[in-house]
């Protein structure tokens, strides 16, 4: 039961930093993207406060031989920069870009109970699912 | 080129960050797992380990704190802009597709994956973040 617990605080505490920041406003997310206009800077402050904190907690943590509800910790093994690195990250711009929405604050925005939003997390979650349909 | 700066909104957007690493160091703790909310969200369908309930559980928790958001923010969801339900669509699937393929989002890669010094990830963030600017660039010059 307290891994639950902690898994839903841990989503509730991801996604108040979302709406707090400004995260979920889709017009700041663009403006962040607008170098070549009006270059609004605000996200690059959630990403500082986002990186400071947990590069220096991760730290810490590792120190520790496992996770204190597992038995280990699922960290990613590849190491290469790879093509599919370079498209995967290329489409999902695209797509961010497109709209000012990146997975965390579009689940957030589910609360809003906009329909588009609801259709951009379908697509999202249907369009996870296609790469696998492909390269089988 | 013009810079947006205003101080209150900046000062919020750090501590929304600092949550956000909160919430990551939290997941890290006590699971092990990387706050990577593509992979989250996908692993919930597809992935093939028993993690699938804390996944879910997590992304409740995701969209509970939208709720809660209405509690202290005027309007945590409202925007200036306004898009077609097709470009929603063709934006989903970009990211779903994209996130896959490249193993993460802007939580994962530039967030989780930054601060782990993560090469992968910090190269897939400056390439996303330099499609969405000329993405961004490309939809205003039309």
């Amino acid at each position: 039961m307290f891994k639950y617990i902690i898994s839903f605080v841990c989503g509730l505490l991801f996604s108040l930093g979302l709406t707090i920041s400004g995260m979920t406003l889709p017009h700041k997310v663009i403006g962040f993207l607008n170098v070549f206009g009006a270059w609004d800077i605000t996200l690059l402050f959630v990403m500082a406060g986002a990186i400071l904190v947990y590069s220096i907690s991760f730290i810490i943590i590792k120190k520790g031989e496992k996770p204190l509800l597992d038995s280990k910790f699922h960290l990613p093994i590849a190491q290469k920069i790879d093509k599919k690195l370079f498209i995967g990250a290329v489409l999902f711009g695209v797509g961010w870009g497109l709209v000012g929405l990146c997975p965390g604050p579009a689940i957030t925005s589910l609360s809003s109970g906009s329909p588009q939003i609801l259709y951009f997390v379908g697509a999202m979650i249907i369009g996870s699912a296609v790469p696998k349909l492909l390269f089988r | 080129m013009e810079i947006i700066f205003n101080f209150n909104d900046s000062m919020r957007a750090l501590l929304g960050g600092a949550l956000i690493g909160l919430s990551a160091s939290l997941l890290m703790l006590f699971k092990g797992r990387i706050a990577g909310i593509s992979g989250i969200v996908h692993g919930i369908f597809f992935s093939k380990d028993n993690g699938k309930a804390w996944r879910l559980v997590f992304i409740l928790g995701l969209v509970f704190g939208g709720y809660l958001s209405f509690y202290f923010l005027d309007n945590p969801f409202h925007t200036e802009l306004t898009f077609s339900n097709s470009q929603f669509i063709i934006a989903g699937l970009l990211v779903g597709i994209g996130t896959k393929v490249g193993n993460g989002c802007t939580s994962g890669h530039g967030v989780c994956g930054i601060s782990r010094f993560s090469m992968r990830s910090i190269f897939a963030t400056l390439v996303f973040i330099g499609s969405g600017v000329l993405t961004v660039f490309l939809m205003r010059s039309m």
